[in-house]
């Protein structure tokens, strides 16, 4: 299991993936919005979402677990 | 005549014990660890494979301390001279005896003597604890290494190229080097290995999390260039070395000009929508020599970009923004990353080129007891003492103090450029309406209304921050087309080379960090 973590504090804008989907590496899995601007959250390594901790509208703190995959 | 030869045989003898350094199966472990011997290190380092050297006999008359573990010597590297101190790790894992350390202090002063680059080749497991007072706390111990690394800050280039260890008091060789080349999986620092780490805190950790190659590029800073071999990190040292004069006194030398890599113009790269991202990356290699762009700290605080580069043939130093990492929003980290690459640039020479497109300074708790302010200033004190030619040219937005960090109109750039894409303001019009007019944004009760009114005050704010309006003000100095932007920087890097600051007397300011 492999988390994704936010990059910066922000609020989730869109949630690009759903559960159990898979992804590539590098694909965007969702799009933070911050300091006004739009910020890609993109996927490390190729796997399958398994849990997806925040929704749109949430504020995340930098660190925060956004997606769990494997 | 028999004498003489009894002479040079014993002097081939010694000799060849030395060149050998230590036992075979110290050779063998490096050969598994895809380390190479240090003779071999300094055959691919130097034009040629030629050296002269020093002291080879340094304690020779141990027997078992070839060398007494590391070699200094002096020869040319891209037909420059340059000194070199290179750890012999097969010879008591490269650690410090008191004729190591005089070795490496009497390389220094020869670097400074003739006034050329030193590099520092490291491969150590520290100081011989058995041989302390003669080598740690003296006049001539190793803190002397150190100290003379200090006073040569900004007077030659100094390189480290880590290949091993650099364990505690050793691992400020690499803190003290301009730069530092880590190879993946062999280099390390670390003030206390991970076996005195249990002893004395009781922390459980691995040597690679707590003081590798990637963990110290990536996160801490300490490190500046992840490697995958040894011979990527010399050849990628000479690649460094090339962008350098010999020392301040000197200019950066020019070479033959490239034209750009096949690409997308800056118009078609650069989104419209101020808020979308894009690669800085992409725009950057639309405007330099093709295949001439050296990233410093590449994995180290992504959201803003330091590199060398080439523009028809001169060097430059990359200040820029990268949109596509945390929005190019300035952390602490990149506070850091460009207070380290603006001094290094300036010491030697190198113009200093501000590709802007910044939200600003990140805001919010964590960063605020993190001192964002004063890494902040740190970076702004840096860029503004700077008095090599500075060139500022705002891509897109560049708000509140990140115009000031990027080398701003108030900071004497030579020049500050804007693209027609270029928006300056103190905060983004979102921010901004949102700022002025929130009472009056809430007490609207129509949503239809609302939504207008908002667009309309957007709409103004706009058109107040019209980049036509800050070029009529003469707040900028230029508007240039994308497609222009190269052969204008090559015009005003041309006509900038002889520039000169004399800055009023005073001993040094005090530094904000």
């Amino acid at each position: 299991m492999k988390n994704l973590e936010s990059t910066m504090a922000g609020t989730v804008f869109t949630v690009n993936v759903a559960i159990g989907e898979e992804v590539a590496a590098g694909q965007v899995v969702m799009v933070l919005e911050s300091m006004k601007m739009e910020i890609p959250i993109e996927a490390e390594t190729a796997g399958k979402i398994v849990t997806i901790n925040a929704n749109e509208g949430d504020f995340v703190n930098e660190g925060d677990v956004l997606v769990t995959f494997e | 005549m028999g004498e003489t030869k009894a002479y040079n045989d014993r002097l081939e003898e010694k000799l060849a014990s030395v060149y050998s350094g230590g036992h075979a199966k110290y050779h063998e472990k490096m050969k598994e660890q895809n380390k190479l011997f240090v003779r071999d290190r300094l055959a691919l380092l130097f034009d040629n494979g030629e050296y002269i050297e020093d002291g080879r006999f340094a304690n020779v008359e141990a027997g078992d301390l070839p060398a007494d573990g590391v070699v200094t010597a002096t020869g040319k590297v891209n037909g420059q001279t340059v000194c070199v101190m290179a750890n012999d790790s097969t010879v008591k894992a490269g650690s410090w005896g008191s004729r190591t350390v005089e070795k490496i202090i009497r390389i220094q002063e020869i670097a400074e003597k003739n006034r050329v680059p030193m590099l520092y080749l490291v491969d150590s497991a520290g100081a011989r604890i058995t041989d302390q007072l003669d080598m740690f706390p003296n006049r001539r111990g190793a803190g002397r290494i150190f100290h003379n690394q200090v006073r040569l800050s900004g007077f030659i280039p100094q390189i480290c190229l880590l290949f091993g260890p650099s364990a505690a008091g050793g691992a400020y060789i690499p803190a003290f080097c301009d730069i530092v080349f880590m190879v993946e999986g062999n280099a390390s620092m670390y003030l206390g290995s991970p076996r005195m780490a249990e002893k004395v805190i009781g922390e459980k950790v691995t040597l690679e999390e707590m003081g590798g190659a990637r963990m110290h590029c990536t996160v801490s800073g300490v490190g500046d260039v992840l490697v995958s071999t040894e011979e990527e990190a010399i050849s990628e040292a000479k690649r460094y070395l090339d962008f350098f004069p010999a020392n301040y006194t000197e200019k950066p030398k020019q070479v033959e000009p490239k034209a750009i890599k096949e690409g997308r113009t800056l118009e078609a790269i650069i989104p419209e929508n101020q808020n979308a991202p894009f690669d800085m990356y992409e725009a950057i290699e639309a405007i330099i020599d093709e295949g001439t762009f050296f990233d410093v700290k590449k994995l180290f605080a992504p959201e803003l970009i330091t590199g060398l580069a080439r523009i028809d043939g001169r060097a430059v130093g990359i200040i820029a923004n990268q949109p596509k990492a945390k929005g190019g929003v300035l952390f602490v980290d990149s506070a850091d990353k460009a207070t380290k690459f603006i001094s290094l640039c300036d010491a030697f020479s190198i113009p200093l080129l501000f590709l802007a497109d910044v939200p600003g300074f990140m805001i919010g708790t964590k960063v605020e007891r993190a001192g964002i302010i004063r890494h902040g200033a740190k970076l702004i004190a840096a860029m503004s003492s700077a008095t090599v030619p500075k060139i500022s040219v705002i891509v897109r937005k560049a708000y509140g103090a990140g115009l000031y960090a990027m080398a701003g109109p108030a900071f004497e750039p030579d020049v500050c450029i804007a693209l027609p894409t270029a928006q300056i303001a103190v905060m983004g019009p979102e921010a901004a309406v949102n700022a002025v007019y929130s009472n009056k944004i809430e007490a609207i009760e129509d949503p239809k209304e609302r939504l207008k009114f908002v667009q309309q005050k957007h709409a103004e704010y706009k058109e107040e921050i019209d980049i036509y309006k800050l070029a009529s003000e003469m707040i900028i100095d230029e508007i240039v087309a994308p497609s222009d932007l190269r052969a204008e920087l090559t015009n005003r890097l041309r006509f900038y080379e002889d520039k000169q600051i004399v800055n009023a007397p005073r001993k040094h300011p005090v530094l904000p960090v």
